[in-house]
């Protein structure tokens, strides 16, 4: 049986769009239909907005009719993590001191999947500023796995994830800090993509830690994800951190390069706690690269063992920042019984702010503290080097490195109550952002469980088109996309 | 005991730009409260600073006219305080490396006499750097509101080092500062529309002592009249309180202008930490030399060198070249109409623009550059004068009329016949010879050495010329009689 339209590839969509065989509003109907009869057990968004989405669709319909389809996204309703701006909708980052907050203006991302034609859908759940792995940090309750409600979507952005696989999107758009659209593809068993920094434009996103951010795609394939990174990347003047440079046709780009390619393992990435059906399916993926004739050669990271410290500290240092203005006086949560400013200060934040955002704060408050500040912040932001070295020193020998993306799969709902265990999900996935580089996660196979199984390529600075050719090479000889969960 | 003061100045200075520090909003004064605001300014969530390279320019520009090392990258932090007025309850600002450091303001104090040019020094700077403008909180009965108008407004402190001794060096030092930044366009410093602020540490201690004493933080000083009042009300109270025994506490006070006290605002206990760290959201820009030659050559010359130049090149006395030097427009204005009068009238121009063209301008009310006279016209009239075409009086007289009206001197002179008459020589001699010889009384007392006694024969000189005879012929004419008497 041929999928359902909601199941379906951008690429396909786009097909049947193009003949008219279906219309947008009819594909947005569908996706609609399906959230309706799915997302009271799925809970992967926020909010939507119907009668927006069906305007957007009959619009692109019109553009189509009048020959100015825009593109490949034409059409296609993409889901948006709510830490993301749209000029009208609410902007909450799951947390009660925006859940009344509408921003007026849109992300730079969001205005160039506007132009680019696509349909803007629903502002979907995540861990409350996007600080957490499990979606659980949301103030408006936690994502179920599609393939198992009783599991975790990954986090931070798991509406993303989750809707995706549920149905309830064609494609959608995370933010990554420390893995939070890759370890949520992976538990999720769909495509994320992680941009180099400085690639896609963060403005419009809502801050976590600045120098880490990134948003970027979660799609059902490797050419849709090469469509949305083509759609959303690009120099913008509103953002100083995003770099002037040429966008390739990724799209082009992911079937013309064929590889084969040289692979680093790093060993630190396969040590204790490693679930074991997890290693076994990338070791398996890793064979299936070596039949390809790719070159696969184990490389060290040698300050990996750093890695998490180093990320809590500036990642933490820069939130505590961030999230200053978040203060109740021009919008947001405002303290009913405050007598003064200060008073708005105090109450409104300890009202408005979930207890892991506000253990972030205060652990960034400490390590910029006079007297804290070299002996924490300044030196993580050294060791940062280090570790972006160890990458930069692994790729004179290899064009991108392979590794599980998480070391676990979905686990349970409220299992891992400790935050340090949660922390310990990103290990894989904080070292690429520290170093500032692209990586993604694919499907590469289930556990014995039915649990999806993501495989991480990490990729050289602004080599994405290499890394979505790697991943597709894979994805091709597999059929892991074409399964979707069934939800009871 | 004797004591000296050791004063720093902390100077705030906006920078006039088109938009502000890190957005395209425009910048401005006046306009209704949170109009010049966008998602940027109120840090909405998810917005990102973007440089306004305007304002670099002009804090390079600063940095240049006062001798700075301009820094080879602009690198910017971050300062956190919680605070209603700061929309992201951080600063953007500049901690371990200012932009410009070093440089000095070359100040004057004041002469012994108001015609006596008084001692110069040069009082070396600490740093320079840039930062954004917060909003403004407006207090009510029950509630306060903030404006953030102000906010995001691109803002240089300018840091001295304790270097100031006195409360007229202080304003000397602000006098010459606030001259410089004007000139340079880089501000405007109206200090009634808050664009130059300054905060004063002081501290004094025995004369002779070299350790610094207790200093004490001097805030609101809202005039440049302010600092200095403020300065030495705050170094009369350090005086007397440690000449009754007592001990100075670190602490910020607050001066009060009208009534001309202060009041501790802060102990040094509740002194911030700002928990400064780099911006991540904005990229350290690189300042190599070329960008710094092109600002160099936008550089004018500063009040200072001028007068220097005034003095030495065209021979004016110092009262004049210390009104013409403040101001950049008039100081041009000067120099045009010397130019076109020639070098040996810059005296005369000099005059003409110091006591005739600022008198008349202050009582139009109107601004420099709505002058309907231009360089031409007092060129025109000090040649009227020189050639004795025109005497001083009428000349005058044909000032005020060209003042209101732009009409060219000569064109005035000849409509209402203020030429002067073509005085016959022998006409003159004989007017001269009739007053001497009518007062004999005169005579003698000039004779005895009193040269004023020749004024009395001057008035009736004047009546039989109607008052178009030229003083300076009818003075060498009555001593050349005299001489001969």
């Amino acid at each position: 049986m041929a999928d359902a339209l909601f199941f379906k590839p951008i690429a396909e969509l786009g097909a049947l769009l193009e003949t008219k065989t279906v219309s947008s509003v009819e594909l947005t109907q569908g996706v609609i239909a399906r959230t309706m009869a799915v997302d009271g057990r799925v809970r992967a968004f926020n909010s939507y907005d119907e009668a927006d989405a069906l305007a957007q669709a009959a619009a692109s319909d019109a553009r189509r009719a009048a020959g100015q389809a825009r593109g490949p996204l034409e059409g296609i309703p993409v889901g948006l993590k709510d830490v993301i701006s749209v000029a009208g909708q609410p902007l909450t980052a799951s947390s009660k001191m925006l859940a009344n907050f509408v921003s007026p203006y849109d992300a730079t991302v969001t205005a160039k999947l506007k132009g680019a034609g696509a349909v803007i859908w629903g502002r979907l759940n995540c861990d409350e500023f996007a600080m957490g792995s499990s979606t659980e940090n949301s103030a408006f309750g936690p994502t179920a796995n599609p393939w198992d409600l009783t599991r975790v979507p990954g986090g931070s952005s798991g509406g993303s994830s989750a809707a995706l696989a549920a149905g309830e999107a064609i494609a959608t758009l995370g933010s990554d800090t420390g893995g939070s659209i890759r370890q949520p593809a992976a538990l999720c068993g769909v495509v994320g993509l992680k941009p180099t920094y400085g690639l896609v434009s963060r403005y419009g996103l809502i801050a976590f830690a600045s120098s880490l951010d990134q948003i970027g795609p979660l799609t059902r394939t490797v050419e849709d994800a090469a469509i949305m990174l083509g759609a959303i990347a690009g120099h913008d003047p509103l953002d100083s951190t995003s770099f002037k440079a040429d966008v390739p046709d990724y799209r082009v780009e992911v079937k013309r390069r064929q590889g084969p390619w040289r692979l680093g393992i790093p060993k630190e990435y396969f040590g204790a706690g490693l679930d074991p059906e997890v290693s076994a399916a990338v070791e398996r993926a890793i064979a299936f690269y070596r039949t390809q004739g790719c070159e696969i050669r184990e490389v060290s990271l040698p300050h990996t063992q750093y890695c998490l410290d180093t990320y809590y500290i500036i990642a933490t240092a820069e939130a505590s920042s961030n999230l200053a203005r978040y203060d109740g006086i021009r919008y947001g949560h405002r303290a009913k019984d405050a007598k003064d400013a200060v008073d708005i200060y105090f109450k409104s934040r300890a009202e408005g702010f979930g207890p892991e955002v506000k253990r972030r704060i205060i652990l960034g408050t400490y390590v910029l503290s006079s007297g804290y500040y070299d002996a924490f912040y300044l030196r993580a932001q050294q060791v940062r080097t280090l570790i972006r070295q160890d990458f930069l020193n692994a790729y004179r020998e290899v064009d991108a490195l392979l590794t599980p993306t998480s070391p676990v799969p979905a686990f349970k709902l409220g299992e891992k109550s400790d935050p340090l265990a949660l922390y310990l999900c990103d290990i894989y996935t904080i070292g690429v952002n520290l170093a500032g580089l692209p990586a993604l996660s694919v499907p590469c196979g289930f556990t014995a469980g039915g649990l999806p199984v993501g495989l991480q390529l990490i990729g050289q600075p602004f080599a994405e088109a290499n890394l979505l050719a790697m991943a597709r090479v894979y994805e091709q000889a597999h059929d892991w996309r074409l399964k979707h969960p069934v939800l009871p | 005991m004797n004591y000296e003061a050791v004063i720093g100045l902390e100077v705030h200075i906006q920078i006039k730009t088109h938009s502000k520090v890190f957005t395209r909003v425009a910048a401005g004064y006046g306009q209704p409260a949170n109009t010049l605001t966008d998602p940027v300014v109120l840090a909405l969530p998810g917005t990102l600073p973007v440089m306004n390279k305007a304002a670099l320019d002009a804090i390079i520009k600063a940095g240049l006219l006062l001798g700075c090392e301009i820094a080879p990258v602009c690198k910017w932090d971050r300062k956190n305080y919680f605070y209603p007025d700061s929309p992201k309850n951080y600063q953007i600002s500049q901690y371990d490396q200012p932009i410009c450091l070093g440089g000095s303001v070359e100040i004057e104090l004041p002469g012994v006499a108001r015609n006596v040019m008084g001692e110069h020094k040069r009082i070396p700077l600490t740093r320079i750097h840039l930062e954004e403008d917060v909003g403004k909180l407006n207090h009510f009965a029950t509630e306060s509101l903030v404006d953030y108008n102000r906010a995001g407004t691109p803002l240089m402190e300018i840091v001295s080092d304790p270097a100031l001794h006195s409360a007229d060096e202080a304003f000397a030092y602000l006098t010459s500062l606030r001259a410089t930044m004007i000139y340079g366009s880089i501000s405007d410093c109206d200090m009634e529309k808050g664009q130059l602020r300054c905060d004063a540490n002081i501290s004094i201690r025995p004369v002779g002592e070299t350790r610094l004493g207790t200093k004490v933080e001097l805030k609101n000083l809202n005039s440049i009249s302010f600092v200095r009042d403020g300065i030495a009300h705050e170094i009369k109270r350090q005086v007397a309180v440690l000449e009754r025994g007592g001990t100075l506490a670190q602490e910020t006070r607050d001066y009060d202008g009208q009534t001309g006290t202060s009041q501790s605002l802060r102990s040094k206990e509740m002194a911030h930490d700002y928990r400064y760290f780099p911006d991540p959201d904005l990229m350290p820009v690189k300042v190599d030399e070329a960008w710094k030659e092109k600002l160099r050559a936008e550089c004018p010359e500063l009040p200072f060198p001028k007068q220097r130049r005034f003095v030495e090149g065209y021979q004016l006395p110092y009262t004049l070249t210390s009104v013409l030097v403040w101001d950049r427009a008039l100081a041009d204005f000067f120099e045009q109409a010397v130019k076109l009068a020639g070098q040996g009238k810059a005296q005369a121009v000099g005059n003409w623009i110091v006591n005739d063209l600022l008198r008349e301008l202050g009582a139009s009310k109107r601004e420099f550059t709505e002058l309907k006279v231009s360089p031409e016209h007092i060129a025109a009239l000090v040649q009227l004068v020189d050639t004795g075409s025109v005497l001083t009086n009428a000349a005058r007289e044909i000032f005020v009329e060209m003042f209101a009206t732009g009409e060219l001197p000569g064109v005035i002179a000849d409509r209402r016949g203020l030429r002067a008459a073509p005085t016959d020589a022998d006409e003159l001699e004989q007017w001269c010879r009739d007053a001497i010889a009518a007062n004999a009384k005169a005579v003698a007392e000039f004779k005895a050495g009193k040269d004023s006694a020749i004024n009395a024969f001057k008035g009736p000189v004047m009546k039989a010329a109607k008052g178009k005879g030229d003083p300076k012929r009818v003075d060498a004419m009555l001593r050349h009689l005299l001489a001969a008497t």
